[in-house]
């Protein structure tokens, strides 16, 4: 518990053992006045034995490389600030989210933390829980990737800075695209189902799917609707709650296409994505054309599979004629941090220490995440990694992952009733329907 | 019929005067006897009401609202999750699909199972082998149970496809999990697979209780191995065919990690049970309020099934037992 780590000192105040016990301190703060215990009030910062603001850092940095990137620029950080000492609660994913979910209901957030942007950040901000960062990081504001910001911005306002953006997009095998006579990545809608014809013609799986799992079912219908309505069209969907319109059954009909041509591997329905017979295995095995997913899937399809080396290709999805979406906007999202409102002022100068290009390039070439610094993007040697970079510094329009952009129960419909339709058990108009009434009810 | 034997001469023998006796001990004596034996229970009934009933309550209270899981529950539904579970296809087609369940392992899997240990009460060579072979399955998790399964029923690739086309049986392969007609019996197959040998060690204790005296007399009278498994083994094992199928009705509403791990309850909700469409509104959804509702629906089956088959089965079970402790004494 955080009430416990910040033990230590409030100056001139109470014995250690009291010190010890602050979480009781603060529930009779009131009682007591604030005189000795001003260090335990929210907008307070708090200081260690040595008189150093204390800056607690919540990540979800578990895994190497990062992991041990993240306390190396903690260290660099302290070095040029002898006066701040930041101090790192580094949670797993679900773990973090859940911890997440109760500090948000108590009132309370960690000095910086973690967010993936959209409906969870926005409901923190309702709650008044998140520090604008407007002016403090307007410095920075020019040097970011425009996409990676967008997760964190509501109503002009900025809450938080990216420190990682991907996106998703087709991967391709082009051997395999080769050997069914295709030229080019297609570029439309109707090039695409023509692609997928020529080479289910040629005896090869044109798209390996997770139907098991169902997001990946989604991001078909996701990029369909941003083709065809366009971003501005989702965000007002979004604000309406009403999914219903023409658009988003236009895309569900589209999709419908892509399913009547039988496109997917054998027995999809009940795959997974990264088993080793999944959805992932069967483009690193070379056993698929292409897939559907975000920036990290050749390195899954390389852990689950073989991976297919330099025949991977990456295009991204395809224009849909007449539809007010353009080749140019990315669906994606990625990670970035936030501070508590009233968070110290040295939390400020830490993230602008973090996300200096210097910096950002460290993050890049040792911990592997994408750059969402402009001038860091020449750190980026990966040349799939580089595809994907490349369409998000050229993007025109940016969708966070629908599932992070929406309520979790909106986002969930979503998913069951896009897997129902591509089971061929739910039709354009009934996938617009349920998930319209799901919004509603929120 | 041991029942009345032993419950014959009880009123004889028992001394009458016994409950009078106690009918006539002081007023005070009672009170103090009967806080005596509230003390002894409280810990247990603390317990019980803090582990038990109150989340049974909490849920019951859930269930009245709508609510995202965040701070206080507060915007007062009223028995809309009630309704709107009876309206709900995919909850209908859980209730279809576990009374499906139910049918098939009380039908299929346990009389297999009765054949099973019935063959292994025999004297056989490896006997212990085997017993011990048709029980490992039980002992396994759940999890590693469906990841196993997950990869023998997989399309083309898997042992069960592949071991089918070495024998020329192509065409009885399949897509197992991933079809939305044959999800459910590849899944039965999968539980028979687990769970039989536990049912299987049910009867196997039960079968070494049935006195060989029994067999032999018959025998010496003629009958046959059906007859004699018909009108002495099978009577005689009711009581653990009894509690068996109340145990395998009783999982089979439960089901949960199994088709958690092996089908999320796919394609397209085929496989689903209650308790995986409960965890997919409570959490994926956060839908706190209609995820208890199903829950407190789950239970209420699983109590009035308890109770009536108490009450209508298993009576005679227990009440056998009570008289005999009451003779003994």
């Amino acid at each position: 518990m955080p009430a416990f780590d910040r033990a230590a000192s409030a100056p001139g105040a109470a014995s250690s053992a009291f010190s010890r016990r602050r979480f009781l301190g603060t529930a009779s703060a009131a009682g007591l006045g604030a005189a000795g215990l001003s260090a335990c009030s929210d907008s307070g910062s708090t200081t260690d034995s040595q008189g150093r603001t204390v800056v607690e850092w919540w990540n979800i940095q578990t895994t190497e490389p990062s992991k041990s990137v993240w306390p190396e620029r903690a260290k660099a950080f302290e070095a040029e600030h002898p006066d701040v000492r930041i101090k790192l609660v580094t949670l797993e994913n679900d773990a973090y989210k859940s911890k997440m979910t109760a500090l948000t209901s108590s009132g309370k957030l960690p000095d910086i933390y973690h967010t993936w942007g959209g409906g969870v950040l926005q409901q923190q901000i309702d709650a008044g829980l998140v520090e604008d960062l407007t002016s403090s990081v307007s410095s920075l504001a020019d040097t970011f990737v425009p996409a990676s910001v967008k997760p964190y911005q509501f109503d002009g306002k900025t809450y938080a800075v990216p420190v990682d953006i991907g996106a998703v997009g087709f991967w391709y095998n082009k051997a395999l695209f080769a050997k069914a006579g295709i030229k080019a990545p297609p570029a439309t809608w109707a090039d695409y189902l023509d692609t997928v014809k020529k080479l289910k013609s040629a005896g090869i799986t044109p798209i390996a799917l997770a139907g098991k799992e169902k997001w990946p079912g989604m991001y078909y219908w996701a990029y369909l609707a941003m083709r065809v309505t366009g971003v501005d069209g989702m965000q007002k969907a979004a604000d309406a709650k009403d999914f219903t319109g023409d658009d988003f059954v236009k895309a569900g009909e589209h999709l419908k296409e892509l399913v009547a041509l039988e496109p997917f591997q054998k027995g999809f329905l009940g795959a997974a994505y990264s088993t080793p017979n999944g959805e992932a295995a069967l483009m690193g095995n070379g056993k698929a054309a292409m897939e559907l997913m975000g920036q990290w899937a050749p390195v899954v399809q390389a852990d689950s599979g073989k991976g297919i080396g330099k025949d991977l290709g990456f295009f991204p999805f395809p224009a849909v004629a007449g539809g007010k979406g353009t080749v140019t906007d990315v669906f994606g999202g990625g990670g970035g941090y936030a501070l508590r409102k009233g968070a110290p002022e040295a939390a400020v100068d830490f993230l602008k220490f973090f996300l200096t290009a210097e910096s950002d390039r460290i993050l890049v070439s040792k911990g592997s995440m994408m750059p969402v610094v402009k001038d860091a993007t020449s750190a980026l040697t990966d040349p799939n990694l580089r595809l994907v970079s490349d369409i998000l510094g050229k993007a025109t329009g940016f969708q966070l992952y629908l599932d992070q952009a929406y309520p979790p129960a909106v986002g969930q419909e979503i998913n069951d009733s896009v897997a129902a339709l591509i089971a061929g058990s739910k039709s354009a108009e009934q996938v617009a329907r349920s998930v319209t009434q799901v919004a509603k009810s929120q | 019929m041991t029942s009345t034997y032993v419950k014959d001469p009880t009123p004889a023998t028992a001394p009458p005067e016994q409950p009078d006796n106690r009918a006539r001990r002081p007023l005070a004596r009672r009170v103090v006897d009967w806080l005596t034996a509230f003390c002894f229970t409280l810990p247990a009934l603390l317990l019980f009401g803090a582990l038990v009933l109150a989340p049974i309550l909490y849920a019951l209270y859930v269930s009245l609202f709508n609510w995202g899981g965040f701070g206080a529950p507060s915007d007062y539904a009223g028995l809309d999750n009630y309704s709107r579970l009876l309206q709900d296809p995919v909850f209908l087609g859980d209730l279809w699909r576990g009374l499906l369940l139910v049918l098939f392992s009380v039908c299929v899997q346990l009389p297999f199972a009765l054949g099973m240990a019935v063959l292994l009460n025999q004297k056989l060579r490896g006997r212990a082998l085997y017993r011990m072979l048709f029980f490992a399955p039980y002992v396994l998790s759940e999890v590693i149970t469906g990841v196993l399964f997950s990869m023998i029923f997989a399309p083309d690739d898997g042992l069960a496809d592949k071991a089918l086309g070495s024998v020329g049986l192509d065409g009885l392969g399949g897509l197992w999990f991933a079809d939305q007609d044959h999800v459910l019996a590849t899944l039965f197959l999968v539980m028979t697979w687990k769970y039989f040998g536990f049912h299987m060690m049910l009867y196997l204790a039960g079968l070494q209780g049935i006195p060989a005296e029994l067999h032999d007399a018959a025998r010496i009278d003629g009958a046959g191995p059906w007859q004699r498994f018909r009108h002495i083994t099978l009577p005689l094992l009711g009581p653990t065919l009894r509690i068996s199928v109340f145990l395998s009705v009783i999982g089979a509403i439960q089901l949960f990690d199994l088709v958690w791990v092996v089908t999320q309850g796919g394609p397209d909700h085929h496989s689903e049970t209650m308790a995986v469409t409960m965890f997919q509104f409570g959490f994926k959804r956060y839908q706190m309020g209609y995820a208890s509702a199903i829950s407190i629906a789950m239970f209420l089956i699983s109590l009035v099934f308890a109770l009536a088959y108490q009450r209508a089965v298993l009576r005679r079970d227990t009440e056998g037992a009570l008289t005999t402790m009451r003779a003994s004494r």
